[in-house]
């Protein structure tokens, strides 16, 4: 069975069509990769699956593990396994990362009908975690992406997946932005939280990241509609020749 | 998944709890202000002579201020003019006879106090808290004013205070606040009904904190509390105050006067909590909260700190502010105010530094919601001879929808040039980005709405004594609750 499975996606924001039909299947253990132009949908798509507010679906399905995902809260989405890496995570004054996260995490023990762990506890699975996407352990300490760099932010969030331990990760061009050392370091991370039991969905512009992790599947979006899916060298082949012939 | 913008509709209009009045028959005189008013008031209370003399001099300075119509018209506050002739200026349950113990006070008043979930009779047995709660304008009960006496600590009503220690209030009176100050402490020092005296004495670290709580009741009152702290020389005194008021049509004005002095080595924490009536739906009604508070280091190595939590009021026009006279002396302000509804709120702190290395710091943290307007007002001023002064100033707001507004207006005026002044700001928002951030991290809305408040406040809570943190948690909880459906 597809751990998520997309069939036929119509959606629209602010009244506007946006997708125009998206199929789309992921099983585990697999990453796909989403390219396209700015415009075409790839950011709407991880918004709409994540549930944010005024992102409608007008026509066709979404399964998520068999549930219909469209009719979930965001938060019930969150604790069923999906996680959103977001593209510009949002600031949050006065709330520390730590705490932040921890408010998160005991959010889905509960749901999973675990005990909530205590700061102590947590203090050590994120010391841990901390260290192995590369931020400095004192980050933690800040208040939600207040006054952090580009590349703080971006491994924030993957600090935040690493905690979170999703089925489904989308992450929305987790390489903007960032210089090549830091992509590198992103996206061994990346690498580094996929295993055979979760997936990943990985929205890009560059084909770069790809070096580094590597797809089982590359779909072009163009204007709402998935155009061609094919093997990493597609994503070559568009680095190559643009996103214009397939327009 | 509009669920968003409808909890922050909800917290917009949330509905004020503590709205209901109390049946108690009330002595007053006829509405109206004039200088029989003023006598009849100094007289009821058996007052001595130079206290009916500052009175008549503050009110012939009002008079000469209306006369002129000098009405302060600077603040970023709109509401329509007040009819200052259409107010009773003095208000007192009628048993105005002494009270050994609870069990004499009108039952129904202590039922008002249950309602706001002050059980004075819990209170009482309370370790720890010292009460003088005045119900309108008259002190009803002080407890814990024998514990205070044994170290010399005088704590009770104005009024109290003026019979017993005449010599303090008048050496005190006014030497902060003086009636010429403004229009509003002009008013309130010919009027002013009660408040509380406190006067702690050399060497001495009080040991309880000090509460009161304030109450408005009988219709159309105006209410002028006056306080007056004083701390000599190397003593400690932790003060608050916590207020709420029942609904009313017409707008009331409570114009209080508080004036605190610190001598060497002194400090003084005063904190506020302020949960007044602030108006309906649409707006109407509510407290108008015009209060002059000031404190004065005096003494070297003085310190007054300020800390309030203000979430009521339909218009709240307020500057605890520091003169910082003494060499090292420290001033501080540290503030949350909430606004929602049609709620409007122009306040922050003055912090004038007179002598060397003066201090002071500023916390300001606006909270806005529905329709509210926040507005923060501070003043930093250096004077010639104060070197090395420094100041750090923080002004952050909060916005909560799209219809409310945060304003900041920090000035400052240095005239020494060895001055330090760093100054910080933020606005942040609690719009549906955070709010669905929080939510794909599996956070509920109200747990989200919490989070994202709380940690806001968190620098203000934390100066607040143990108890009024969870209280000041609360009330900013209880404000904006019901958000989620």
């Amino acid at each position: 069975m597809s751990l998520l499975h997309i069939d036929n996606l119509h959606a629209s924001v602010d009244g506007k069509n946006i997708l125009k039909g998206v199929n789309l299947s992921i099983r585990r253990g697999e990453v796909h990769a989403i390219m396209g132009p700015n415009g075409s949908g790839k950011s709407t798509l991880a918004y709409l699956l994540a549930g944010k507010p005024g992102y409608k679906a007008t026509q066709g399905s979404v399964l998520f593990e068999g549930h219909d995902l469209l009719t979930l809260s965001p938060e019930k989405r969150a604790r069923m396994g999906m996680f959103l890496s977001f593209q510009h995570p949002v600031e949050i004054p006065g709330v520390r990362l730590d705490q932040f996260i921890r408010a998160g995490f005991n959010s889905l023990r509960q749901h999973r009908g675990e005990p909530e762990l205590d700061p102590l506890k947590f203090d050590r699975v994120i010391k841990k975690n901390a260290g192995m996407v590369g931020l400095h352990q004192s980050m933690t300490k800040r208040f939600v992406n207040m006054d952090f760099s580009g590349g703080e932010k971006k491994k924030s969030e993957l600090l935040q997946m690493s905690i979170m331990e999703p089925l489904l990760s989308i992450l929305d061009e987790p390489d903007s932005g960032l210089d090549v050392d830091a992509l590198r370091d992103v996206a061994n991370c990346i690498k580094q939280l996929h295993t055979f039991e979760n997936a990943v969905l990985l929205v890009t512009h560059y084909q770069r990241i790809l070096n580094y992790v590597v797809p089982d599947q590359v779909h072009i979006l163009v204007d709402g509609r998935i155009v061609r899916t094919g093997n990493k060298d597609l994503a070559h082949d568009v680095e190559a020749d643009g996103y214009d012939k397939y327009e | 998944m509009t669920t968003t913008n409808k909890d922050l509709k909800a917290v917009a209009s949330k509905e004020y709890k503590y709205g209901w009045t109390t049946d108690v028959e009330s002595e007053t005189p006829e509405k109206g202000l004039n200088e029989d008013i003023v006598r009849w008031i100094s007289e009821k209370k058996n007052e001595p002579a130079f206290l009916l003399n500052w009175r008549l001099k503050a009110f012939s300075y009002w008079k000469k201020l209306v006369s002129e119509d000098k009405t302060p018209k600077w603040a970023n506050v709109k509401f329509p003019e007040i009819d200052y002739q259409n107010l009773y200026y003095y208000s007192a349950p009628k048993s105005k006879k002494q009270l050994d113990s609870l069990d004499q006070v009108d039952p129904e008043i202590l039922a008002a106090y249950e309602k706001l979930g002050i059980p004075l009779e819990e209170q009482k047995h309370l370790a720890g808290v010292a009460v003088d709660a005045i119900f309108d304008s008259v002190s009803i009960t002080t407890t814990f004013k024998k514990e205070l006496s044994k170290h010399g600590i005088i704590f009770c009503s104005f009024s109290e205070a003026v019979q017993d220690h005449p010599e303090l209030i008048k050496k005190y009176l006014g030497s902060v606040v003086p009636y010429t100050d403004n229009f509003f402490a002009a008013l309130n020092a010919a009027v002013f009904s009660d408040g509380s005296f406190c006067f702690i004495p050399k060497g001495i670290r009080c040991p309880l904190e000090l509460t009161t709580y304030f109450r408005i009741n009988a219709a159309e009152t105006g209410q002028f509390e006056r306080t007056l702290i004083v701390a000599e020389d190397n003593s400690y005194v932790s003060y608050l105050e916590g207020c709420s008021a029942p609904m009313r049509d017409e707008n009331q004005l409570h114009a209080a006067v508080v004036e605190l002095v610190a001598m060497e080595n002194a400090e003084i924490k005063y904190s506020t909590i302020q949960n007044w009536y602030p108006g309906d739906e649409k707006g109407k009604g509510g407290i108008y909260n015009f209060v002059t508070k000031r404190g004065i280091c005096r003494g070297n190595n003085s310190k007054i700190s300020w800390t309030q939590v203000e979430t009521g009021s339909a218009i709240t026009w307020k500057y605890p502010s520091v003169m910082l006279i003494g060499d090292d002396s420290v001033g501080e302000f540290y503030s949350v105010a909430l606004t929602k509804g049609y709620q409007q709120a122009d306040t922050g702190t003055k912090m004038i530094h007179l002598g060397r290395n003066t201090r002071s710091k500023i916390i300001s943290k606006g909270i806005s919601a529905g329709h509210g307007q926040n507005t923060y007002r501070g003043l930093v001023r250096v004077m010639p001879k104060a070197y090395k002064a420094r100041n750090f100033t923080q002004c952050d707001s909060l916005l909560i929808g799209d219809k409310c507004g945060a304003h900041t207006a920090p000035y400052v005026e240095v005239r020494n040039n060895t001055a330090q002044l760093e100054h910080e700001a933020y606005t942040s928002k609690v719009d549906e980005e955070a709010m669905f951030y929080c939510n794909q991290r599996g956070i509920s809305n109200e747990d989200a709405q919490s989070l994202i408040i709380n940690g806001f406040c968190k620098e203000v809570f934390q100066k607040l004594p143990f108890e009024f943190a969870v209280e000041a948690n609360r009330l900013i909880e209880l404000n904006l609750e019901g958000t989620v459906g």
